[in-house]
């Protein structure tokens, strides 16, 4: 057991320096980046460009080049940014608990959300709920994440509007000459424009469409792995052998069969948890939330090498992390797997 | 004079209908409802997409002053864009885009997936740890920020094919280079099942060479899981690209696309504008949900354990 796990450790760093190497080596092949500002700079002569390329060193063969880069990184100076000059791993605090806030939130909503419908579906085999909560999952897995975000802007900020502001009811801005309205829901940002301390209302009420976005996707995904595995678990010998011994059905649910169909859809869902960066990006872009996805847009519009570099190894290192994590607890629940 | 065993079977042979395995797959597709449904609506996309200069009395690119900004009429289904184009002119030529690079980018990511699957799963040793290594490394890569990154990279290559038309080939081969691993995966599990079937220990009996093993003889047998990953690898590959483009980094302007159409469409849903936003989206759902139920209905149709 302790010998898989050393196993698998030390297959996991030699993969995250090759990664590491790999982004660097692509990020240096990129144009735009350190020397561009002063390319562009008509007064710098050539001589003064190569001097300051031999100052950042920028001449020196890649391999040179990374090594530094990694043995400075080992040691906690991630470097400056570009753009703005303030360290990457400021810039990057400053952002990584706002994703994290939009990641873990919506992952613990798809959970929710996920198993009780994927169990009842399973339950209640071909019907109408079934029916319809199958069709809803498939329906949630197609829709194209960015697209959903928008139109989620578009009905609750764009149309809908505050029930509670002064002037009316419910309106849709288009049909009625609804002067004073406010929109339903905010369309961006943590908080409300300028408010320093949002109250826990006012957070609340930021992250709705964020994580609504986030979530489906998940939702759909997971509802389906979980009524499958529901499925599979309640046609084993174990269940029927469980209601022979005259168990309430209840019990026969929620004591055997949950805990295995629970475990492997737990478990892939921790797994994907990385995965939800991506998703991030996507709603930090659209709903201008300060995380690290927008960062990375940011940065990668700009090439700020430093940051660019920054933000890819602290998300690999989390992907190579969770599947060490997953394969490790595959292994504790599972006896089978450890001698491989 | 009793019948003998051949007999009989020539017998069943004539009463039942012959069934090829195409007949037999078809049949039983044609079972699943919504893929049914799934393949008429792709099909429509695709017959729309290739029609579209035939049978549009718009031109994509003529920008019309007097018609910016119109909202879904009768004379425009879907509305028009910030410039006066008809958006269902626009999105079906974007659809050209959209579902070739879907399809070719696939295409790539099949090629590399099963050649490194294949060669993984058949010689087994240090060339299945090293290619497994190699596999892991690229899951463990963040696919959207790989992406960003090389399209960042493309930008200071010049080659003609990968450039023109707003960057296509390159956004494809980019696509097809990080779509492998799922692949890769499936067909080396499967390499590793049929290689110790007789018919294989038959071939090598025979003196038959090992990479003819695998392409003319393993191969074929794992047909059918790989057409039901390339289905769903294509739905992938075009919310990919999409997503790509939505973000400024996929396929530039004027080529248009569904993602980047919706990237000039955020400013203007603000105002009100929704068409602009919800048309390519929809287009890009339809598109994807169709396929997806292909798959569904292929996996069903090509499961033996299914065929009655």
């Amino acid at each position: 057991m302790t010998s898989y796990i050393i196993r698998r450790l030390i297959q996991a760093v030699p993969l995250l320096f090759l990664i590491s190497f790999i982004v660097f080596v692509l990020i240096s092949l990129a144009p735009g980046g350190p020397m561009s500002a002063f390319e562009e700079n008509p007064n710098l002569t050539p001589e003064d460009l190569a001097r300051l390329e031999e100052q950042l060193g920028l001449n020196k063969p890649i391999h040179e080049r990374y090594l530094a880069w990694i043995s400075r990184i080992l040691v906690g100076d991630w470097g400056y940014s570009n753009a703005t000059r303030r360290p990457v791993l400021t810039e990057i605090g400053d952002r990584l608990p706002n994703t994290l806030q939009l990641m873990v939130i919506s992952f613990i909503v798809t959970i929710l959300l996920a198993i009780p419908i994927g169990i009842i579906s399973a339950l209640k085999q071909y019907s109408v709920f079934d029916h319809m909560a199958t069709f809803l999952a498939f329906v949630g897995q197609a829709v194209p994440i960015f697209w959903f975000g928008l139109i989620l802007i578009i009905v609750f900020n764009v149309w809908l509007n505050n029930p509670v502001s002064p002037s009316s009811g419910f309106a849709w801005s288009h049909l009625w000459d609804c002067g004073d309205c406010k929109p339903l829901m905010p369309g961006g940002g943590m908080a409300p424009y300028g408010v320093e301390n949002p109250t826990l209302g006012q957070r609340i009420q930021h992250l709705i469409l964020p994580v609504t976005m986030l979530a489906l996707f998940g939702t759909g995904t997971y509802t389906r792995y979980m009524r499958g595995q529901m499925l599979e678990v309640i046609h084993l010998d174990y269940v029927r052998t469980a209601r022979a011994k005259g168990l309430s059905e209840l019990q026969v649910i929620i004591r055997h069969a949950l805990k295995n169909a629970l475990t492997p859809v737990i478990t892939i869902m921790a797994l994907q948890l990385p995965g939800l960066f991506g998703g991030a990006l996507f709603t930090e872009t659209i709903f201008s939330w300060p995380g690290m996805g927008r960062l990375f847009f940011r940065s990668a519009q700009r090439v700020d090498y430093p940051l660019l570099m920054g933000i890819v190894m602290i998300n690999a290192s989390l992907i190579i992390l969770f599947n060490l994590l997953a394969d490790i607890t595959y292994a504790v629940l599972d006896p089978r797997v450890r001698y491989d | 004079m009793a019948t003998t065993t051949l007999d009989r079977l020539d017998l069943s042979v004539q009463k039942g209908k012959e069934r090829s395995m195409l007949s037999m797959t078809w049949h039983q597709f044609r079972r699943h409802h919504m893929a049914m449904i799934g393949s008429f609506v792709l099909l429509l996309l695709i017959l729309g997409s290739i029609l579209v200069s035939v049978v549009s009395p718009y031109d994509p690119e003529k920008s019309s002053m007097r018609e910016r900004r119109d909202p879904p009429s009768l004379v425009h289904p879907m509305g028009t864009d910030t410039l006066g184009r008809d958006m269902m002119t626009r999105l079906l030529y974007g659809g050209r885009v959209s579902l070739t690079i879907g399809l070719l980018a696939t295409v790539v990511g099949i090629s590399i997936g099963t050649t490194i699957g294949a060669l993984a799963g058949y010689y087994g040793g240090w060339l299945d740890n090293a290619l497994m290594r190699l596999t892991d490394l690229f899951i463990s890569m963040p696919r959207l920020f790989m992406l960003i990154i090389m399209t960042l990279l493309l930008r200071s290559w010049d080659v003609p094919l990968l450039k023109a038309n707003g960057g296509v080939g390159g956004i494809i081969l980019i696509l097809g280079i990080l779509s492998w691993t799922g692949t890769a995966r499936l067909v080396r599990g499967q390499f590793l099942g049929l290689k110790e079937k007789e018919f294989v220990e038959a071939a090598r009996a025979l003196g038959i060479k090992n990479m003819r093993i695998v392409f003319r003889h393993i191969l074929p047998n794992t047909a059918t899981p790989i057409i039901v990953a390339a289905t769903l690898l294509v739905a992938n590959t075009i919310i990919a690209e999409s997503g790509l483009s939505f973000l400024g980094f996929g396929v530039q302007p004027p080529t248009p696309t569904w993602g980047n159409m919706l990237n000039a469409a955020q400013d203007e849903m603000r105002k009100g504008n929704w068409w602009m936003a919800f048309f390519p989206g929809l287009m890009i759902f339809l598109t994807v949900i169709s396929i997806n139920y292909i798959g569904d209905g292929l996996r069903d149709a090509l499961d033996p354990h299914k065929i009655q």
